[in-house]
């Protein structure tokens, strides 16, 4: 479906559910029990939206940037390519492999490339981040019928209109493995099927899965219009993406400062703090007003070295935390984690604006060295 | 061969009349004691209340407190005759001016039917998809600070422990977004300043001196304090400097945009001298503009002289009234280092202004505001100020509203002075406030109880505080920071498509 036809709403309203998986260790696993654990929540998504994040799948490409990219037609696939000719030296070019599956209809045309930054265009690691941010941003904003699904490296978006589960299986996800995998299953109550809109949503290596309505969306919208974001698709997790990308990358906020922007304190609790730590909440505040994340949600929030869950402040979504040995869980729902998991230890459920945090416990640069099997990529044919 | 006309009779017609229902009277003399303007007066020999109701201001004080309800004052229905163009109000007004030679003079804020755009803007609420939040049973936040926010913040670790490595610059903190406009001791007793100061100090927020000075009394609530620096500099010395939480530059005003001020000397009383710091009994003028800004790069030296002077220890805020080019002015008033910009709309009052003037220049707040937010954000320097409209916020739902529409805070005068019993007479500047506000005269403002009229202020913001979190609470939000800036949550009713583009909200069913 394009774009236009969508409806003109503020945003999207939708409920959702949510789940995360990661090895801390940096094992990978394939798709397979990510798509058995969302497709335990069914009641929570109507077929109009489902996707997964992955990383750790493209470990021969790890230095190069990965591009998903949907397109409505050829014209914009031809368009983008100029355009990546244009600014990266495209190592790699290719349809995303998927197969026939039930209740996935009309995809789009879906293609990943390898890309690295023109050396002539960029100087820095830092400089690299923003110019792809910049990228990925004229061509959702410039470009018809093109959009970018994930930008990040070893990593990758797969999503799309219906059930999560049979997303899955469309983009044949049991051939892919990974150590952390986010999963969405999607509730909207006035988007068309649109591949676009659906959960996770990407910027570099963050992904965002998310589920609530956020009534703060009008103006962390025009906050982060300020630093250069532009939202297109007028939902709530893109908001969430690109504050993460601000305060995380930009800013260099601590993860935990971050969930203390999105889902702030009370100020009586603030009042409450000992000296330095109240002038720093209070600092947050004050600076980061505009980014407070306000009304329901619970969120998954990933990189390549953390997987961060977190609520709203009054706890008006729920979410659940597991560990069982090399395991981290996050997920809307306690069941499914036990569907995967026989042997899980622990489960429990975080106050609101609590975050869970599971990190992989070795560098990633070492894990990325190990370098596991290879998945074997078919040849481009447009490099 | 211009003079004022003295002897014969006037041709203007009494704007009210009195009904005085003579079985109901029972002679107590109240309304000839309470009224300023000598409209009643008793007479012995008849043992009636009679009563000139040319000189009556319709300030209703009379009405109100005759223990028998035996006054009723109503608007003077005699009818000019019908004329779309020849109004009453016009005629009037030449005849006025043609008895007196004088400019006309008001008092209040403008009066006249300009689109009240407040009324054209409609708030959301949550349904279904996102619970709305009861502000009874959850927490529900209003504190707002004032002042410049860095872009970005560094937070180093110490030991461990997150540590503050940005310097924020000061701030004003505000338990509720609604602050007491600029009013002139002079303009106002000093029974009403001290209603105006007590209650800031007592709500946790913020009253404003007005170009007045700050009458020593009141140097105890300081800290609740933003002291005026206009173009008179009147009452403006070190002492004063240092004891406000915040100093504000005057540049303009809503109600008289492009035009000084003019206290007349029998307002100067002895107590006002010292405060203002000039001579008994003279008239205090304030200029046009201030004679050490011409430009812009004059207010960022001035901006930096008070921090200086202050050792960068409080805010400076900028006040201008809304004109048509405020979104430029206002970046460049950001740009020169204002810490807080004030917008003054065309409603803003006034103790005496030219009555053409007041109803003629400036612009409606609201889309002043929506054009500065919106040049702000476009020039990404919204951080670094923060905004406060003025001039003509009426109730909980204007300051909701203006909120949305990107202010950090309002100021209210008129509505501060409506709780003080002002009934919004427009007489500000005769002097004679039967209320005991606009008035130096000891025997009137000692009608206004310092104690009961900060109480009554107090109740005020309460109030609205209420029913800004009811608000807030409708529409699933429970901190004010998460509405500020979010146009989504209006809507227009009734406006045009360039009205809804200026305010940047869409129409209602949109
Ligand atoms: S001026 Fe006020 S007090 Fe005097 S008669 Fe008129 S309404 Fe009554
Ligand atoms: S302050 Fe007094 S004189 Fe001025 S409008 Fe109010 S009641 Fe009338």
């Amino acid at each position: 479906m394009l774009r236009e036809v969508r409806f003109r709403d503020d945003k999207d309203f939708s409920g959702c559910s949510i789940f995360g998986m990661m090895n801390v260790r940096g094992e990978r696993f394939n798709g397979e029990p990510m798509i058995t654990a969302i497709a335990n929540m069914k009641e929570r998504s109507n077929g109009l939206g489902g996707g997964f994040a992955a990383y750790g799948i493209y470990p021969q490409y790890a230095e190069l940037y990965c591009f998903h990219m949907m397109y409505d037609d050829r014209g914009a696939r031809e368009e983008t390519e100029e355009f990546f000719k244009s600014r990266f030296d495209v190592e790699g070019a290719e349809v995303i492999p998927t197969r026939p599956c039930e209740g996935v209809d009309d995809p789009p045309l879906l293609w990943r490339y390898f890309l690295r930054p023109r050396e002539s265009l960029v100087c820095s690691e830092r400089e690299a981040d923003d110019f792809v941010v910049q990228a990925v941003m004229h061509i959702n904003v410039r470009i018809e019928g093109a959009f970018v699904f994930s930008s990040g490296k070893n990593m990758g978006v797969f999503k799309g209109v219906g059930f999560p589960e049979d997303i899955g299986r469309f983009f044949r996800l049991e051939d892919y493995e990974g150590y952390t995998w986010v999963a969405h299953g999607r509730f909207p109550t006035n988007t068309q099927g649109w591949w676009g809109g659906a959960h996770p949503f990407n910027i570099l290596d963050w992904s965002v899965v998310h589920n609530g309505e956020i009534s703060s969306y009008g103006i962390n919208r025009r906050y982060l219009e300020m630093f250069g974001y532009i939202c297109t698709l007028h939902t709530d997790t893109e908001v969430i993406a690109y504050g993460v990308d601000l305060l995380l990358r930009k800013h260099g906020l601590t993860v935990e400062d971050m969930a203390r922007v999105f889902a702030a304190p009370l100020w009586t609790e603030i009042d409450r703090m000992p000296p330095r730590e109240r002038e720093v909440h209070t600092a947050l505040r004050q600076t980061y007003g505009s980014l407070l994340l306000n009304g329901p949600f619970s969120i998954i929030i990933s990189n390549r070295s953390q997987m961060i869950g977190l609520t709203d402040r009054i706890r008006l979504r729920p979410l659940v935390a597991g560990r069982s040995g090399e395991f981290m869980y996050i997920s809307s729902e306690e069941a499914p984690i036990h569907l995967v998991d026989d042997g899980l230890q622990e489960t429990w459920i975080p106050q609101g604006g609590e975050p869970i945090i599971a990190e992989l416990a070795e560098k990633m640069e070492e894990i990325e060295t190990k370098g596991a099997e290879v998945i074997s990529l078919p040849a481009s044919d447009s490099a | 061969m211009i003079g004022r006309l003295e002897g014969l009779k006037s041709y203007l017609l009494p704007q009210f009349l009195i009904d005085r229902d003579d079985y109901r009277c029972i002679r107590c003399e109240v309304c000839a004691r309470q009224c300023a303007f000598e409209v009643h007066w008793y007479d012995e020999e008849e043992d009636a209340v009679f009563a000139d109701e040319s000189k009556c201001v319709g300030c209703l004080r009379c009405a109100t407190l005759c223990p028998t309800n035996a006054l009723v004052v109503r608007h003077n229905p005699t009818q000019h005759p019908p004329n779309a163009n020849w109004t009453r109000e016009v005629l009037q007004n030449i005849y006025k001016q043609s008895e007196t030679g004088g400019v006309l003079l008001t008092g209040m804020g403008c009066d006249t039917d300009y689109p009240i755009y407040w009324d054209r803007i409609v708030l959301d609420a949550s349904q279904v998809t996102n619970p709305s939040i009861d502000p009874l049973r959850e927490p529900m936040e209003l504190r707002t600070y004032l002042g410049a926010k860095p872009d970005a913040l560094k937070v180093g670790r110490k030991g461990g422990k997150p540590s503050l490595e940005t310097r924020i610059t000061p701030q004003l903190k505000l338990e509720t977004p609604i602050m007491f406009s600029a009013i002139s001791y002079g303009a106002i007793s000093y029974n009403a300043c001290e209603s105006l100061a007590r209650a800031a100090a007592e709500a946790g927020t913020y009253y404003n001196t007005g170009e007045g000075g700050l009458h020593r009394n009141l140097y105890k609530y300081g800290e609740h304090t933003i002291c005026q620096v206009a173009s008179g500099r009147f009452g403006v010395h070190a002492d004063y400097l240092e004891v406000a939480a915040a100093l504000e530059i005057k540049i303009g005003q809503g109600a008289k945009p492009g035009i000084g001020g003019h206290l007349p000397g029998e307002k100067v009383s002895a107590e006002i001298s010292r405060t203002r710091m000039i001579p008994k009994g003279t008239d205090a003028l304030s200029p046009a503009p201030h004679h050490d800004i011409y430009s812009i790069e004059d207010l960022a030296q001035l901006i930096y002289a008070l921090k200086e002077a202050t050792h960068w220890s409080k805010p400076v805020s900028v006040k201008i009234a809304a004109v048509h080019n405020s979104a430029a002015i206002a970046s460049g008033m950001v740009r020169a280092g204002a810490d807080i910009i004030v917008l003054d709309g065309i409603r803003g009052g006034t103790g005496a202004a030219p009555t053409m003037i007041r109803d003629n220049v400036g612009i409606p707040i609201e889309l002043a505001l929506a054009a500065v937010d919106d040049r702000l954000r476009q020039e990404g320097i919204r951080n670094r100020a923060s905004i406060v409209v003025a001039g003509g916020i009426r109730s909980s739902a204007d300051v909701v509203k203006a909120i949305a529409l990107g202010a950090d805070a309002v100021y209210i005068g008129t509505a501060a002075l409506v709780a003080l019993g002002c009934h919004v007479c427009q007489k500000c500047y005769t002097g004679k406030c039967n209320w005991g506000i606009a008035t130096q005269d000891p025997y009137l403002s000692k009608r206004l109880n310092p104690e009961v009229g900060a109480r009554r202020l107090v109740n005020l913001l309460r109030a609205w505080s209420h029913e800004i979190m009811e608000m807030l609470g409708g529409m699933g939000i429970n901190a004010i920071e998460s509405l500020r800036g979010n146009r989504l949550r209006l809507r227009g009713v009734g406006l045009t498509r360039e009205e809804l583009d200026i305010l940047g909200i869409k129409h209602a069913g949109a």
